[in-house]
This record gives structure tokens, sequence and C-alpha cells, in this order.
């Protein structure tokens, strides 16, 4: 089954270099789309088949999947079916380096695959570090000064964090050292915990959770984030507010597994309670001010990340339970949300809300999922978001983090507040032109049906999965019980 | 090789790390800042050749001349060639005063000695006892990008913060495996390199390569 690890890793390779070769073929769009579908299959077979024999590893052990990487395996491939199906542009309003961008787009993915796919810290760094490389030129496909300033913003902050990363991960090697037995290995440093150096532990996993922070876009270290995910074309925001922040938050679960194990829970419970309050707080300052649309859905993401830094500090199967299915959940409906961003900016012309107004109306396909779609980033039921941020919440109870939770609330109620007056106002406000609200309703995009079905699964997917979430039951608590049981 | 050579050649090659790293923060010529990053890249294969040879390890003059020739000649040869198609030689501005520059720098050299002591704990050998060296490139690789206002000298803080992080790794364990090392290299050398075409972007796009007068995106 070994082969089946390989497999996500090396394919989009292959159509990476497939892509880049074939600079201006305009099929070269749909590898992507394939390579994220191929994940998605090695993810689901991975998933079945640990479950059945246990982790698989291969090439001397640096490679293993267990139940937690095969679900996030499975995760980003879902998630990144969507955020590239759904933005793939129309034949219309394609640009010449079609090739280059689909085979940096493979190139990302095959980078995500190994980041998750990795038993050894530093490939895992080496993989992070990977998709900031893919992603440099990316971000800053469109040009002109704002999108140079957002990669040259995003390259320098995403890789100066990921090096106190590297930092953290060198002392960590040091701490497993000094107990006798070498290694970057989760399995390995997961069984000789006890043996670990605890003062080389606590500052190298502080370090490393600091830096995979950075990368998470958690506050204090988010500045880049909202500039990047502006900046980037609709499809590279989708793919990484959707899954590159939740993979570099799958490495900050790692690190905790470890230090819990080796110096107990309490330090990377604080760090983790401080940057989930903070991010939760700098979502509810900065949303209601919010101009522009896409950055109002980064800041979103801020708010996401942080809630499940709060349910990695609640800790235990439940808020861990919870955690891995909002990952699902938030990437399905982010990389949505960005896709529908790009085409109401083809539509408008302009990233402004105020020039977004009666979408509804207007442009029924553009509109109504947005609408749906910010109803779920809300935490509206029947989404899956709503019964996975009650169970943080409630889960942070139970664990004893009551006034914290309390904060937390409060936070998401003003959240909720700042982004529900901006989308509203975009989807049902008035025109401000009487004229515009009395012609017909454009028609939508060529060709539309087709262009809406990622959007569809993903939307009908988060409104199913809280409800008939049994297919999924079995592997979240394997998940759970890969992470060392949640503690 | 004796302890007596191997002690000389730590304390040489750390000396000449932490040197290089002062004088990186004092002075505003671009050319003059990327030969003194060669001299860093040099030191920095000379320490992992020390530790290795000392150590035993077979693998140590491969990943020495690794570290050579991306540290100390590819890198600063990337930067050379980003500096010339820009044409600056010279930083237009800092966001601090040189003196200011200069204190704070002593005052992080002083808490990487400061911070280094207690996560060491009580280990005496002499690889150890050099580490707050690579925390001080940590800190003044920080110190730089945080205070430096051109794109070209950001690039060379963060070459700096990670020559430090090579320098702790190590003074504290000899190196990671091979494979995570050749990893590590190739991705901060790809990094080097876009951001060497960015700041040529950057430049052709709004004829300067001031950070601080980024100012495009906001909130």
């Amino acid at each position: 089954m070994a082969i089946v690890i390989w497999i996500p890793l090396i394919l989009p390779l292959v159509l990476g270099v497939v892509s880049g070769l074939r600079q201006r073929s305009a099929w070269t769009l749909w590898l992507p789309v394939a390579s994220a579908a191929v994940l998605l299959g090695a993810g689901v077979v991975l998933i079945l088949d640990v479950s059945d024999r246990g982790p698989i590893t291969t090439a001397d052990g640096l490679l293993r999947v267990d139940s937690l990487s095969a679900w996030m395996l499975a995760v980003v491939g879902v998630v990144a079916v969507v955020a590239l199906w759904g933005g793939v542009p129309h034949r219309t309003d394609r640009s010449r380096n079609i090739g280059r961008f689909a085979g940096l787009l493979c190139l990302f993915l095959a980078a995500m695959s190994l980041a998750v796919a990795a038993d050894n810290i530093g490939l895992m760094w080496v993989a992070i570090e990977l998709t900031t490389i893919t992603t440099a030129f990316l971000v800053g496909s469109r040009g002109g000064r704002g999108a140079l300033e957002a990669a040259w913003k995003y390259v320098i902050l995403g890789s100066a964090g990921v090096a106190i990363a590297f930092l953290g991960i060198v002392l960590i090697f040091a701490a497993s050292r000094t107990g006798g037995a070498p290694s970057l290995s989760w399995v390995v440093l997961l069984a000789h915990a006890g043996s670990l150096d605890p003062t080389l532990t606590r500052a190298g996993a502080a370090l490393a959770v600091l830096g995979f922070a950075t990368k998470a876009g958690l506050a204090p270290m988010h500045s880049w984030l909202p500039d990047a995910h502006s900046q980037a074309p609709a499809t590279v925001s989708g793919l990484m507010s959707g899954v590159l922040l939740s993979v570099a938050f799958y490495a900050i679960l790692r690190i905790q597994a470890v230090a819990d194990a080796a110096i107990g829970p309490a330090l990377m419970r604080e760090l983790l309670l401080a940057a989930g309050l903070l991010s939760l707080a700098v979502t509810a300052g900065l949303a209601i001010t919010q101009k522009d649309f896409k950055r109002l859905l980064a800041y979103s993401s801020i708010e996401h990340m942080g809630l499940l830094a709060l349910g990695a500090a609640a800790g235990g199967p439940l808020a861990i339970a919870a955690v891995l299915l909002h990952i699902l959940g938030h990437g399905l409906v982010k990389s949505s949300m960005f896709v529908l961003s790009g085409r109401i900016l083809g539509f408008t012309g302009s990233h402004d809300i105020a020039d977004v107004r009666n979408l509804l109306r207007r442009r029924p396909d553009l509109g109504g999922p947005f609408l749906l779609g910010a109803a779920a980033l809300l935490g509206f039921p029947p989404f899956v978001t709503f019964f996975t941020e009650v169970a943080i919440i409630v889960a942070g109870f139970q664990r004893g983090l009551g006034w914290q939770m309390m904060v937390a609330c409060i936070l998401l109620v003003v959240v909720f507040a700042g982004i529900a007056r901006h989308v509203l106002a975009m989807t049902v406000g008035t025109d401000p032109d009487p004229e515009v609200a009395r012609t017909l309703p454009a028609p939508p995009d060529k060709p539309a049906r087709f262009r809406q079905v990622p959007i569809g699964i993903a939307l009908g997917l988060c409104a199913v999965v809280g409800f008939a979430a049994w297919p999924l039951a079995g592997p979240l608590v394997a998940a759970v019980a890969a992470l060392g049981g949640g503690r | 090789m004796s302890n007596g050579v191997y002690l000389q050649l730590l304390a040489t090659t750390t000396g000449v790390l932490l040197l290089s790293a002062v004088l990186q923060v004092w002075g505003r010529s671009t050319v003059r800042a990327i030969g003194l990053l060669v001299l860093q890249g040099t030191a920095l294969a000379g320490l992992v050749l020390t530790v290795g040879v000392h150590a035993g390890e077979a693998a140590a003059p491969l990943v020495a001349g690794l570290v050579l020739v991306v540290k100390a000649l590819v890198m600063p040869w990337a930067m050379l060639r980003s500096a010339r198609v820009i044409g600056v030689t010279r930083e237009r501005s800092a966001r601090v005063k040189p003196a200011i520059e200069l204190i704070g720098a002593a005052a992080l050299t002083l808490l990487a000695y400061a911070v280094s002591g207690p996560i060491l704990g009580d280990r005496t050998d002499p690889a150890t006892q050099a580490v707050p060296v690579g925390v001080s490139l940590v800190l003044l690789g920080f110190w730089q990008l945080l205070v430096r206002g051109s794109a070209i000298t950001e690039l060379i803080g963060f070459l700096m913060l990670d020559n430090g992080i090579a320098t702790i790794s190590f003074l504290t364990s000899g190196g990671l495996s091979l494979v995570v090392e050749l990893g590590a290299t190739l991705d901060v050398l790809l990094v080097v390199l876009i951001l060497g075409v960015l700041a040529v972007r950057l430049h052709a796009e709004q004829g300067h390569i001031d950070i601080s007068e980024l100012r495009e995106l906001h909130d």
C-alpha cells in the first residue's frame, strides 16, 4: 500500500512539469484539478487502509501515513478540487502564462501532500517552506504594485516565521539527542517523550509553534495574510485559505502532541489560547471597518484559525475531533467563497464592498451561494461549522477554560455583526442607482452550470456533514487517537 | 584533530561569524554587505567542517562543501546580480539612526548570551559553549529585517537569520539528517532567488526598493 503514499507526491510533480512545458495550452488548467482529485482519492484509500491495517511507512521511515495524515490528505484533496475546479477561468479571460500558473499549482499540491505525509519534523518543515516558494509567484501573478507588495511581504514574513520554526526543530532535535534517541520522527519523539531534555523541548516547541503560527495566519503574526489573500488570484486565495493555513496548523498539532507528552500541556495551552483569542480580537476589530470583500474573507480566515487554536488549547477527544472537522468545513466554504469573490470581482471590476450591491437580484448565481457561504462561515446551522464551533466552545468549558471561552463567545458575536453587515449590504443592500435596480438580472457567466457544480457540492457537503457525520466518525476518532488521544 | 586545534578552529570560526554579523549592522553599502555575507558563509562552512571532523562524521566535508557553495558563492552571487540589475549599491534610507542601530545590536548580542545560558543548562562541551554566537546571528538578522529600509538589506537580514540557525544546529547537534539539511538548504536558496526576482520587479514597478514605502495595502 506504500505506493498510494507516493502517488500524491509524484503525480502532481509530473503534471506540474507537463504544465510548465505546455506554456500556452489551455487544457493545462485542468491538470491541477486532476492532481487534486488524485489527492482526494489517495486520501480516501489511505483512510480506509490505515483503519484496517494501521499506519503505513515508506522511504526508510521518512514518510508515514497514520489516520491523521490520511484525514489531512483527503481534506486537502477535496478542498483543492473545489478551489481549482471552481476557479478555472472562462476561455475569454485566460492569461498567456497558463502553463506556468497551472504548473506551480500542481507543485503546491505536491508540497502540501509531502507536509502531511512526512514522519519527520524536518522534512515537514522543508515541505511547508516549499509551499511558500511555489505560491510566491502565484500571489504576485496579477502584477501591479499591490500584488508585488503582497508577494514580498508574504515571502519575507512567511520565510522568516518558518525559519523560527526551524530553529525550534533544531532545539527539539538537540533535546532528543540529550535523551539518547536523536530523531525528528513523530513516532520516536512520542515514544521517548519522557526522556527529552525538558528545557530544550520547552524552548524548541514554543519556537516551532510560533513559527508555524506565522504560516497558519494566527495573530499577532498574521499581517501578511490579508494582503496576500486579497491580492492573489481567487483560486490561489481559496487554496491558501482553505488548506494551506490548515496544513500549517496540522504542524502545530503534531508539535503540541510531542510537547504535551514531554513537558505537560500547560505551555502549549497558554500559547494557543493567547494566539486564538488574539486572532478573534483582531478579526473583531478589523472586520467591521473593512472596505474590500477579499480582505474581509481573509480576516474571516484569521478568525477560524483562532477558533482552531482555541480547540487545540482545550484538547481532549471532543475538541480535537471538532478541530479536524472544522478544518474540513472551513476549507470547503472558504475555498467556495474565494472562488465566488473572484467571479464577483470579474462582474463588478472592483474589490470594494461599496461597489457590490443587490447581488442577489442582479446576479442570483453569485449572490445566492455567496449568502449561503457567508452563513456557513458565520456558523449558522445546518452547516457543519455550527456544530464544530459549539463543540469547541463546549469542550473549552468542560476543560476548565471558562472565562476564555466567554471572551471568545463575545468576540465571535462582534465578528458575526461585522461580517454579516457587509455580506448583507453586498447581497441584499439597495442599489445606490435606482436605474440599475430596475434593470433585469445580468446573465450568469458561461458555462454557468458547470462552474457552479463544485460550489454546490462544497456548500451541500458542508450542510449535510453536520447531521450525517457517521461515515466520518470512524476516521475522526482514529485521527484523534493518532495525536496521542488528544490528551 | 587534537583538542587544542579543535578549540582554536571553533573559536576562530565562531568569532568570524559574530564579527561579520556585527559589521553587517554598521554601514550602508550593499556591495560591502554582500561581501560580509561571503565571509559569513565561509566561516559557517569552516565551522561545519570543524565540528564534523571532530565528531568523526564521514559526510562532514560534503556538507561543508555544500554550505560553502550555497552560502558563500551562489546566494551572494544571486544577490549581487539583483543589486546590479536594480543599480542600487547604497541603501537610501533606514528606519532608525545608525547609532541606535549599533546600540540595539550590542544589546541583542548581550541578550543572546543571557538567554542561551538557561536553555543550554549545565552542558560544558566547547561547541555548546559557542551557541550564543548563533543566537546573536538570529537576533541580529531579525534586527536588520526590522530596521532596514531596502529590499536587498532585508534579504541580507533574512540570510543572517538563516546562518544563525545553521550555526546553532551544527553546534548543538552536529546538524540534522542529510535529507533535511539538503532540503532546507535548497528551500532557502529558492527563497533568496525568488526574493531577488521580486526585488527587481519592485524596482521596475515603482523605481525604488524602499520597503518602508510599500503602503499600497493597509486597513
